[in-house]
């Protein structure tokens, strides 16, 4: 299957379109069209993972078409081992997204469906593009459903954050565009294998740097410009949620590593300590401040914060590797850190957001005071939460271990006080995590509106078990998903230590 | 020159210029029969209006497209390809505007047989400047536009609001066509020619200081008309106090004939002087992407945002001719285009959101619109987020290829400075979608018009606006080709 790529990303999209065009009126037709296609989308993901070759770092699945021959511009796809484990996530969230939202969503929901197929194809897009144009576009567009996901379907506060969501990630972007183009200027092509290979002084390198790094810090998101997070969480619905923390923060990582590592390698090298620095900020300054949290969402808002920062850190300690240990062995490990990372977060925090979804559908509130005792009605869906939330905290068993374990065991080769830093957030992560779940699943029944609790429906039952299988799974048996990864890192570790000067 | 015919007057060495004598005649047409119809009959004016339109574009693909640039009426007029593309986007852009504006201007009893011979007069004005080559035609071309307009925004008699927007409108303008034709008789005494071939070959190094002086004149006459600051103070009076028709028409076609005017003028004219003009316009292009972007911040009426968004958009335009190049050109030209056809559509929503008695300019009157009016809410939805440059739309094509003949000519600050106020300018097109979507509709306002051809037009609109931006190639490469 030679187009492969360009069926996930446009199957959605015209899904999507058929849903709005039904309208509300065919909902019921509208919501199996939904459905189908991201499980269609997710089957689709299955030739994608057997096809995959694990001996080459080279792109796969090809697709190059010309687009806007003027800028030499391609819509040109292409899949490694950093994109084809996102892809699937991508392909994986989504189907739990249209199901939560099934019975739920009661005001327009044509729109609400067809904004999260659109977006779907989008954000496939984005890991797939191996056009720099390309991969703008998909990454820009994508703002837009999301804005309107935040601001039709979220709670009180929903236009403030929508709108800061937008323009913090439309400001980053922006100077991502300057950048890319002055690339465009000096390469002749958007491409960006020829933008890794560009030769660049170190002074474009810091600014090039730089202008990614605002870009792709919006997104993850790092300290300082985390801020637009909680608010998008809060306010988000259920769904929004899911795909803001499960995939929509990943883009910021996968940039990292797409763009900052191979084409400004100088740089890196150079800034490394400014995103390691923001990185352990982020895991320990963000813990405190989610374990004071009050409000569920919130809480899982600044944990998502804490976790990629895991991401990020892994990512950038690679240089302090080299340095401290002149080798490059075990450089590796960091990134497969980072990369396991994201996609056990997009499994976690997505599930964490379906849980407290779930508790919101039945009691309307997400303030951990409203409840209390949930154990006691719902034993099933307490049983989920205490599952998420100890892979939240990195319980060895569940994928949250495996990405943090392989990022501390990165940060003590390169310096032991990033190790213990970054190990606080063990701790952090157990106490913020395992206090919520103390205060809402646990203990005697506070109030009648948690006594008149019913414990999960069928379809939440397949959600939060499929979710479940997959954490475990990844947990457990890593392997192959280091494997597709394995040869991919492998040559980003060459690109990040060569040098363009 | 070879290519002067040795006859001026014979009728082959005319046909170039066939769009503009059909209009001529049509105009006089139109002008009689809305004379002997009479008020009751309207429809037939506006009828053999777009008639007349459908019959120019034949013309300007027969007669005006020629194998090469040729020069007619002792080198007056120039018949090109730019010139072609230029025409036959104006005549499109007015007759969806006709066409939009139709129920609005019928219900609002302004409708008299001259509405419509004022839009064509002022076409034919924006047609001669597009095919401008000698200072006299520039000029004409620049006063039959500027006079049909003044006229058309005082069209509602009985408001004082446009009565006051035409007279500033008109006083402001006439300072302008002085600089103008000041300017000119500057080049004029220096050079010892009107014609701007035979002026750009004079202008060479070193430049007389009375040239730029001149040339001084020149660039605050093309600021005026384009609205860039600080030369923009009539344009938020105007397109506030105007009847919403007329603002969609002063919105829209007149800036593909101020291109025009800039492009013959500076570009080609004036080319010795690049040097000195460019430095004038990224000043006043930084001042225009400032005060445009900041102060539609604080509107509260549409018709006011969007003429200060026009403002922030011109900046983008004249940035495209600090640069300097082809390239530059070019993209100024494709800016232009774009701008013109989402403008074109904004405006459309207003007129179609209006109805006998309500003037749907308050932002307010938009909110929960998507419940009132899904398609026209989508429509506006894709207008907005076009004009802010978000892409799968074309408005963000036009401000990368911005940025792109900006990188490459160097102009490092002037990218930094777009790139931030376009994100300033995104939060107020945003809030427009805010209104629209996230806002329950506030009370009782009227449904807007159930107009069918009208509703298809701006569906098409939009659906345009959606294609050319996922599929850019085409109109990029017309753009760079019709420059170089």
């Amino acid at each position: 299957m030679h187009d492969l790529l360009s069926l996930m990303i446009w199957l959605p999209i015209a899904a999507g379109v058929v849903v709005l065009l039904l309208g509300d009126g065919g909902i019921v037709a509208g919501r199996w069209i939904a459905l189908v296609a991201t499980l269609v989308t997710l089957l689709l993901a299955v030739p994608l993972l057997s096809g995959f070759d694990t001996s080459t770092a080279a792109m796969q699945f090809p697709e190059k078409l010309a687009w806007i021959p003027r800028f030499r511009a391609y819509y040109a796809l292409g899949v490694d081992g950093i994109s084809v484990p996102l892809i699937v996530l991508t392909a994986f969230m989504t189907v739990p997204v249209v199901i939560a939202g099934w019975s739920v969503i009661e005001s327009r929901p044509a729109q609400y469906y067809a904004a999260f197929l659109i977006m779907e194809g989008l954000m496939i897009g984005v890991f797939a593009a191996t056009d720099a144009l390309l991969f703008y576009f998909f990454w820009e567009a994508m703002l837009i459903p999301m804005f309107l996901i935040i601001g039709i379907w979220g709670g009180p506060r929903r236009v403030y954050a929508t709108i800061k969501f937008f323009l913090y990630t439309f400001l980053g972007s922006v100077f991502m565009l300057a950048a890319l183009i002055y690339m465009y200027v000096k390469a002749g092509d958007y491409s960006i294998a020829s933008l890794q290979a560009l030769p660049l002084t170190l002074t474009e390198q810091r600014w090039i740097f730089l202008a990614f790094m605002l870009a792709f810090a919006v997104k993850v998101p790092m300290f300082p410009v985390h801020t637009w997070l909680p608010d998008a969480h809060v306010e988000a619905p259920t769904g929004g949620s899911v795909i803001l923390a499960a995939i929509m923060l990943k883009m910021g990582g996968y940039g990292f590593l797409r763009f900052s590592l191979p084409v400004t390698p100088d740089a890196s090298r150079e800034l490394d300590l400014l995103v390691i620095t923001l990185s352990l900020i982020a895991v320990i300054y963000i813990g405190f401040v989610a374990l004071v949290q009050a409000d569920m969402k919130k809480l899982i808002a600044y944990s998502s914060i804490a976790h990629m920062g895991f991401v990020t850190l892994g990512a950038f300690v690679l240089y302090e590797i080299v340095r401290s240990t002149g080798s490059i062995t075990g450089a590796g490990m960091g990134l497969d850190g980072a990369m396991v990372q994201m996609v056990s977060h997009g499994l976690i925090s997505g599930a964490l957001f379906l849980c407290v979804g779930v508790l919101y559908d039945r009691v309307h509130s997400r303030q951990i005071a409203d409840y209390g005792g949930v154990v006691n009605t719902m034993p099933v869906f307490a049983a989920f939460m205490v599952l998420f939330a100890l892979a939240n905290t990195g319980l060895p068993g569940t994928s949250g271990f495996v990405g943090e374990f392989l990022v501390i065991i990165a940060s003590f080769r390169a310096s032991f006080w990033y190790a213990a830093l970054a190990a606080v957030t063990l701790i952090l992560g157990a106490a913020y995590t395992l206090w919520m779940v103390k205060r809402v699943v646990f203990g005697p029944v506070t109030s009648p509106r948690v006594a008149a609790l019913e414990d999960l429906n069928p379809r939440e039952f397949i959600v939060l078990g499929a979710l479940a299988l997959a954490v475990l799974i990844v947990g457990v048996w890593p392997a192959p998903l280091l494997r597709i990864m394995q040869p991919t890192i492998h040559h980003l570790v060459s690109q990040a230590v060569a040098t363009k000067l | 020159m070879p290519h002067l015919p040795a006859a001026v007057l014979s009728s082959t060495s005319l046909l170039p210029a066939m769009p503009e004598i059909w209009l001529v005649c049509a105009i006089c047409a139109i002008l009689l029969v809305g004379v002997f119809a009479g008020e009751r009959r309207g429809g037939l004016t506006a009828t053999l209006t777009l008639l007349a339109l459908a019959v120019d574009a034949a013309l300007t693909i027969g007669y005006g497209h020629v194998p090469q640039r040729t020069l007619l009426l002792h080198g007056m007029y120039v018949a090109d390809d730019l010139a072609v593309v230029l025409k036959l986007a104006a005549l499109l852009v007015v007759a969806l505007g006709l066409l939009y504006s139709r129920a609005y201007v019928e219900t609002r009893h302004i409708l008299r047989g001259e509405y419509y011979v004022l839009s064509l007069t002022a076409l034919l004005g924006i047609l001669v400047l597009a095919s401008a080559a000698s200072l006299l035609t520039v000029y004409l071309g620049v006063e039959l536009l500027a006079l049909s307009v003044y006229a058309m925004v005082a069209f509602d008699r009985d408001s004082g609001i446009a009565a006051e927007s035409a007279m500033k409108y008109f006083v402001l303008g006439a300072i302008a066509s002085g600089a103008l034709l000041y300017g000119m008789s500057l080049i004029y005494g220096l050079t010892g020619s009107l014609d701007l071939t035979a002026i750009a070959a004079k202008l060479r190094d070193p430049v007389h200081p009375g040239v730029i002086l001149g040339l001084t004149f020149i660039v605050v006459a093309v600021a005026f008309k384009l609205g860039a600051v600080p030369f923009h103070m009539w344009l938020p009076d105007v397109y506030e106090g105007a009847p919403t028709s007329v603002t969609l028409f002063i919105g829209t076609a007149p800036k593909i004939g101020y291109f025009a005017l800039a492009l013959r003028l500076l570009a080609q004219g004036l080319a010795g002087t690049a040097a000195e003009w460019t430095q004038m316009l990224a000043a006043l292009a930084v001042l225009t992407l400032v005060v445009g972007n900041v102060v539609a911040l604080r509107q509260t009426n549409l018709k006011r945002m969007l003429a200060y968004s026009t403002i922030a958009n011109v900046g983008f335009i004249v940035l495209g001719f600090v640069a300097g190049t082809p390239d530059g050109y070019a993209a100024a030209l494709y800016y232009t285009l774009v701008y013109v056809l989402v403008a074109l559509g904004s405006f459309g929503v207003i007129l179609l959101s209006s109805r006998a008695g309500f003037e749907a300019d308050k932002l307010d009157d938009y909110k929960g619109l998507h419940q009132r009016d899904p398609l026209l809410a989508a429509t506006m939805l894709v207008l907005m987020f076009s004009t802010a440059g978000v892409p799968p739309f074309v408005g963000f094509w036009a401000k990368l290829r911005i940025f792109q003949v900006l990188w490459e000519s160097g102009h490092l600050w002037l990218v930094v400075i777009a790139a931030a106020m376009s994100v300033v300018g995104a939060f107020y097109y945003l809030r427009v979608i805010k209104l629209m979507y996230f806002d329950a509709p506030a009370g009782d306002l009227p449904p807007s018009a159930p107009l069918a051809g009208a509703r298809f037009a701006l569906g098409c609109n939009a659906a345009a606006v959606l294609l050319l931006g996922v599929l850019p190639g085409p109109l990029l490469d017309l753009c760079a080709r019709l420059i170089q």
